[in-house]
């Protein structure tokens, strides 16, 4: 094994050191070491794919994960600032994959949206009535957590990654930079490491991110806007009684805000807004909405947040997310617009790892097979900016708002109902398909002719809900 | 922790899946045991028990063809439906996700395979009627 320091080429005999010609490409041959650089889901599920399908190709990789992070310890050491949901079709993919969430982790079970709008609220259930989607927390927990109860999201990961063989290192990655074409990882503490592939995975709100995209110049971090997230504690039996298993989701036609969610955790209620510069007086405004204040009433939560951050949050895609053995996965990389980031750093970490070990670790490689995972989400995303622009429409108008509301509880109440908007809304809002599905859902005229049908008995009977 | 427990309760002896009814989703064993049995001239023969972590039903995934067996919970048992849809698109967006799938069926083969061939050797040890 060479050591931190070593300045020596690796011989073409060397583990790992398969001659790069022409021919062969860059490979990760037996031997091959690779470092990971942050141990979110990205990073965790880069780790975790890349030596599960290593074991499979009967090829001996040696990976190193680097998350200073300490997922076992309260927040806000832990914390990863994120609304916390695994969506409906992510669970679905990881039970196939072999990963199925425990209870210790999963904060609550979620088996139904409220939507909930100026002029009234509809639920939305899964057909199956089936908890299938998971409200995590990415740490232990809100700031004065009591009592850790359950498990991080992250922390599961991570430790799924060290069973596969991954080490897990706690050292800050301060630079990565270049030796004779291999990256070297330096830490904070002097640690210098060389590797045959780096995947950095450290979000948008690192820090790091500056430092460490220098060694790809092609590189552009993506754009990015701040959202709010807070957490309100009210207890089990409290979350239990006010929300229940439901997501509730709010289109409101509150100036800036464009999307609201609160999701119901363990002991607490997170609260996440999406809009434009979200302040202090959004968020009052927001919680003081009437449709809010029904929904969760200020003295369930004694009036105030347990902890709240301004995270920002990925809204348009990296530059040139790779370089010839560096690959940026996860949020530093591509993730959909708004919805579903631990899917899409699922997706883009898994079209990453089977990149590295079925085709190379050169820029050529990542182009070819990695990029167009990136570029599916880019595209879909461009139709999902339209959705969410055609929803912001909906939000202003109370008899568009009303026509959907009737025609979702219809569908909800009458079994064999054809549910077409109600699968469209929690598509949409569960993140389980894709944007462009969800589009071109709403195009299909059975669609719009029961959309228009219900426009019109709400008009006629001047629907009240 | 009962809230966070993803996925469908059966309790002891419902059944999951009947024998010849048709199917759109496989199963993925969450927590406890259920039994796999084929109703054969009006018999039940109990083929095998499945554990956590084990699918259920992924024939239905692959072929349009009605259930080949029924499925019963042993003890209380919570599983997680997979949807025939959505995994199709995602194994066809990423093949590498059908892998545990296949390595399922190829151990299911094998030990069919070693049923078949212990069957045989029965049959062939078996002395035939007696001569007159």
């Amino acid at each position: 094994m060479r050591t931190a320091n070593s300045k020596a080429p690796l011989s073409s005999h060397a583990p790992g050191a398969r001659a790069e010609t022409p021919d062969h490409g860059l490979r990760l041959n037996d031997g091959a070491r690779v470092a990971v650089v942050g141990g979110g889901p990205a990073g965790s599920f880069f780790g975790y794919f890349l030596l599960e399908l290593a074991e499979r190709a009967g090829v001996r990789l040696k990976v190193d994960v680097y998350e200073p992070r300490d997922f076992s310890a309260a927040a806000p050491a832990g914390c990863n600032m994120c609304g916390g949901i695994v969506s409906e079709s992510l669970v679905q993919a990881l039970v196939t994959e072999g990963i199925s969430i425990p209870p210790t982790v999963v904060q609550r079970g979620i088996d139904s949206y409220v939507l909930h709008t100026d002029v009234g609220s509809v639920r939305i259930e899964t057909p199956l009535r089936e908890m299938r989607i998971a409200a995590v927390f990415r740490g232990p927990g809100p700031r004065d957590v009591r009592r850790v109860k359950w498990g991080s999201f992250d922390g599961f990961l991570q430790n799924r990654v060290r069973e596969k063989g991954a080490e897990v290192k706690r050292g800050r990655v301060q630079e990565i930079d270049r030796e004779s074409g291999r990256p070297r990882v330096r830490t904070k503490d002097g640690s210098l490491e060389t590797y045959d592939l780096v995947a950095v995975a450290v979000g948008v709100n690192s820090a790091a991110l500056a430092s460490l995209q220098n060694v790809v110049p092609e590189y552009r971090p993506p754009r990015t806007t701040k959202t709010f997230i807070g957490e309100y504690y009210l207890g089990e039996a409290g979350v239990a009684a006010v929300l229940g298993s439901s997501m509730h989701v709010f289109l409101l036609s509150i100036p800036r805000l464009e999307f609201a969610a609160i999701i119901p955790k363990g002991d607490y209620a997170t609260v996440c807004l999406l809009g434009r510069e979200i302040d202090n007086e959004l968020v009052r405004e927001f919680l003081e909405s009437p449709a809010v204040r029904e929904c969760l009433p200020p003295e369930s939560y004694a009036g105030q947040s347990s902890c709240h951050c301004r995270p920002s949050i990925n809204v348009g895609g990296a530059v040139r997310p790779f370089s010839d053995r560096i690959v940026f996965i996860g949020d530093c990389g591509y993730t959909r617009l708004y919805k579903d980031g631990i899917g899409a750093a699922y997706r883009t970490a898994k079209a990453a790892a089977t990149t590295a070990l079925f085709h190379g670790v050169s820029a050529a490689d990542f182009e070819k097979h990695y990029w167009p995972a990136c570029r599916a989400i880019g595209d879909d995303n461009r139709i999902g900016a339209l959705t969410f622009a055609v929803t912001r429409r909906v939000q202003g108008a109370g008899f568009l708002l009303r026509a959907m509301l009737r025609m979702t509880s219809v569908e909800q109440r009458r079994a064999g109902e054809h549910r077409r908007m109600s699968l469209v809304l929690w598509d949409l809002f569960t993140g389980s398909a894709s944007y462009r599905n969800i589009f071109l859902r709403t195009l299909r005229p059975a669609f719009v002719a029961r959309f228009v049908w219900n426009l019109t008995v709400s008009i006629l009977k001047k629907d009240r809900f | 922790m009962e809230a966070g427990a993803l996925g469908k309760t059966y309790k002891s002896g419902e059944t999951m899946m009947r024998q010849g009814e048709s199917g759109d989703s496989m199963y993925v064993i969450q927590d406890g045991q259920a039994e796999v049995v084929v109703e054969k001239g009006g018999r039940e023969i109990r083929l095998r028990t499945l554990g956590r972590g084990e699918f259920v039903g992924e024939m239905a995934v692959f072929e349009r063809e009605t259930r080949s067996a029924t499925v019963r919970a042993v003890g209380d048992v919570r599983v997680l439906t997979v949807d025939r849809r959505g995994l199709l698109k995602r194994i066809q967006e990423d093949p590498s996700l059908a892998f545990r799938i296949m390595e399922t069926m190829s151990r299911r083969v094998r030990t069919l395979s070693e049923e078949v061939a212990l069957l045989r050797r029965e049959e062939h040890d078996r002395p035939g009627p007696a001569s007159a």
